[in-house]
């Protein structure tokens, strides 16, 4: 049996901490990408613009550079504003939040993928008919009622495969948390590498539970996309 | 240009130094990932015609490969190979220690691979698209296997891969910031430094966020003529 020196226990609840970074940071870019989706969509020229800067800046600059930027600059920020909150309301509000590394790794990972997740939907809101959402509306639904009900359900279909693909890529990103020193999977693995000097015992195992995931979500994606499918005559 | 001058010299963190600093970084970023991009370019070709090869004794290892390098994050190939090599027995007596000493080359192969894997799968696509009339064509002139694979499969198969592969090449821009966690000096390694020195997040990082942008629309652009060139025959008119 694999015999790690005693770190199996704590690299398994890193693992955990890489699962949990994953799946909140998909919820969040999963609801940036809806609201940029929408924004790009029908919004307003200024709301267009914002999702069009956000999605271009976002994509052309490396996740890493990105983290560290919100990591070390997000915290003097904050530490600014609750300042300037301080003085601005006489000495009476006077609150301190401490923006640590699972915080920070979860919102830019969020954040990142936030514009992937807008190209992709504004791919799936593209290829809804329209005579659908006219017929949403001649039904006299309103607009939160037309996404809801014929939107979404018929946009998450065509939306699959590059869902599928940003989790994937979000996946395997979580591994850069590491870098700005959360302990998750890969930090404790490395650590644990260094003071043993056996770097393949513990990064095996490693890129093998990254592997699982990889699988795991495969085949969870094969599940979503019968249940979207449903319906639907495959050509 | 003397107004260009008394900015730098007003500033306290973009002087000189620091400038020259970014500059090194600058140049190790393009010269690591053009080099990373033009070998795994090389490497893939052979492995995306195996790839697409009947016998699964040639397909099946070049699957397991490109199945592990996109499956697992770059950050843990990286460290495999960077903490990994200085394992191999007696490395460090023999006259490969040279190569190895520094963190440069052990980056450049795990690079290397991963991007190889990536480019692998994306001509395995466009050698599958090929259609079937063109190699029916072929064979009925006459040709063989190779003439078949170097006049009619691969020069299309190349033009097909273009879009994806301007993907790739953005991705491995982006994935070479993880360069600077093996102490490289590369664009993030020398904002790091900088960062440390004046305690200056939003200056040294955003600095570079802006420069790998405009490598990053560069990159587009070339693609995009390139693109006009090769694939003129599929432009809309």
């Amino acid at each position: 049996m694999l015999d790690l020196h005693g770190y199996g226990p704590s690299i398994f609840s890193g693992a955990i901490v890489t699962i949990q970074v994953a799946f909140l940071s998909v919820f969040i870019s999963f609801v940036l990408g809806l609201i940029g989706a929408v924004a790009k969509q029908s919004g307003g020229p200024v709301a267009r613009f914002i999702a069009t800067t956000y999605t271009t800046v976002i994509r052309g600059v490396p996740d890493l550079v990105l983290m560290m930027l919100i990591f070390f600059g997000g915290q003097i920020a904050f530490n600014n504003f609750t300042e300037w909150l301080y003085y601005a309301s006489d000495e009476k509000i006077d609150i301190f939040i401490n923006i640590n590394e699972f915080v920070a790794g979860v919102l830019t990972i969020g954040f990142i993928f936030g514009a992937y997740m807008t190209e992709t939907f504004r791919g799936a809101f593209l290829a809804v008919d329209q005579g659908q959402i006219e017929a949403g509306k001649a039904y006299g639904m309103n607009n939160l009622q037309v996404f809801k009900r014929i939107m979404f359900p018929q946009m998450m279909r065509h939306a699959l495969p590059g869902l599928g693909n940003n989790w994937q890529v979000l996946l395997k990103t979580t591994a850069l948390v590491s870098v700005i020193g959360l302990s998750d999977m890969v930090r404790l693995a490395t650590e644990a590498a260094k003071s043993t000097g056996e770097p393949f015992l513990f990064l095996i195992p490693v890129a093998g539970v990254y592997l699982a995931l990889t699988a795991c979500s495969e085949w969870g994606f094969a599940v979503l996309k019968k249940r979207y499918n449903a319906g639907v005559v495959e050509a | 240009m003397d107004a260009l001058l008394a900015l730098i010299d007003a500033n306290k963190i973009f002087n000189l130094t620091t400038l020259a600093h970014y500059w090194d970084g600058f140049t190790m970023t393009i010269q690591l990932v053009a080099s990373s991009l033009i070998i795994g370019l090389i490497l893939s070709v052979p492995l995306a015609i195996m790839r697409t090869s009947k016998n699964p004794l040639i397909n099946f290892p070049v699957w397991l490969f490109t199945y592990i390098f996109r499956g697992t994050p770059l950050l843990i190939q990286l460290y495999m190979i960077y903490y990994g090599v200085t394992l191999i027995h007696g490395i460090q007596d023999s006259i490969f220690w040279v190569i190895f000493e520094r963190a440069y080359y052990p980056c450049l192969i795990a690079f290397v691979l991963n991007t190889a894997a990536y480019t692998t799968e994306i001509f395995r696509g466009a050698i599958e698209a090929t259609p079937k009339g063109e190699i029916e064509a072929a064979k009925a002139y006459g040709m063989n296997w190779f003439k078949r694979m170097t006049r009619i499969v691969l020069p299309s198969a190349f033009r097909r891969a273009i879009p994806a592969y301007s993907n790739e090449v953005m991705c491995m821009l982006h994935a070479s910031a993880i360069a600077s966690t093996v102490t490289i000096i590369d664009l993030t390694g020398a904002a790091r430094d900088i960062y440390a020195r004046y305690y200056a997040p939003f200056e040294s990082f955003l600095f570079v966020a802006a420069i790998y942008l405009c490598i990053t629309f560069t990159i587009i652009y070339l693609f995009k003529k390139i693109e006009e060139r090769l694939l003129a025959h599929l432009q809309p008119r």
